[in-house]
């Protein structure tokens, strides 16, 4: 990834020293031309071809701000409902994610997501403890939710 | 006409963030204990904050053409460092024993430690 992004913005230098000129436009158009040979060349690099994974990071940072906003709207619910009931508890919930920088990012989405806060992480980086705000029947569905999360950041690190 | 709508959309999204931050407020006071008061601190204020920005900015870009990049970054700053800090501050309460309140039905993590302290 880091790799292709360098090269790419090197050869929209090697097109600005072609055309002569320092303009910001010129390096655009040379940066373009870049991208659309990185594209023919995918095949010789080792990772994919590197706007996927941006496109992939465009997705998460979409979902953490949809996130967001529904959970926003379940706070303000459970806030202005008068005397709802709340069945709070902890429960564990065994991730897939193994680097540092993946947890986080599922600690943050989940800390986001309606009714969810992270109380703690297990010493080996396997299990998630989180608050929620109402345990009775939100698990299986709170799951099905940091399953797409999951998908989401793997597919990123893909 | 585009002033207008410009208007519209800064006066609804400075409004909207006020209005998230009062629902915040009842929420710290009506709550029963820590956990759930941090759900709508760590939620309701984030996004509250992030509203009021957002329509500063637009205001001033629309009344006096400047683009103010660094209510952009504080945007930025805010989404990403308040999750952390909420998660931060249940994790000192529960290391700490603060009580839940009583209609807590479930503790998985208790049932982890008293695992692995045996």
């Amino acid at each position: 990834m880091a790799f292709q992004l360098l090269l790419n913005v090197f050869l929209a230098f090697v097109w600005m020293f072609l055309k002569g000129s320092t303009e910001a436009d010129t390096f655009i158009i040379g940066y373009i031309i870049g991208l659309l040979l990185i594209f023919l060349t995918r095949r010789f690099f080792t990772g994919r071809f590197y706007l996927y994974r941006i496109v992939s990071i465009l997705k998460l940072l979409f979902i953490f701000i949809k996130e967001l906003i529904l959970a926003n709207y379940a706070v303000f619910k459970s806030i202005i409902r008068p005397n709802a009931k709340l069945t709070p508890g902890i429960f564990a919930m065994k991730t897939v994610l193994t680097a540092d920088w993946q947890i986080t990012i599922l600690s943050n989405l989940i800390t986001l997501t309606p009714g969810t806060l992270v109380v703690d992480i297990s010493e080996d980086n396997s299990t998630l403890y989180i608050h929620a705000m109402d345990i009775s029947n939100k698990e299986a569905t709170i799951e099905a939710i940091q399953n797409s999360f999951e998908k989401a950041i793997l597919e990123v690190s893909k | 006409m585009i002033e207008i709508i410009i208007n519209i959309i800064t006066g609804t999204l400075i409004f909207l963030g006020a209005a998230l931050t009062v629902v915040a407020a009842f929420g710290v006071i009506k709550l029963p204990d820590v956990y759930t008061r941090n759900h709508a601190a760590s939620k309701s204020a984030t996004l509250g904050i992030m509203c009021i920005l957002l329509g500063t900015c637009l205001y001033f870009f629309q009344t006096e053409g400047v683009f103010n990049s660094r209510l952009i970054l504080a945007i930025a700053f805010i989404f990403i460092t308040s999750p952390v800090a909420g998660h931060l501050v249940i994790r000192a309460a529960y290391n700490t024993n603060v009580p839940m309140c009583d209609h807590t039905i479930r503790d998985d993590l208790k049932q982890q430690q008293k695992i692995t302290s045996e």
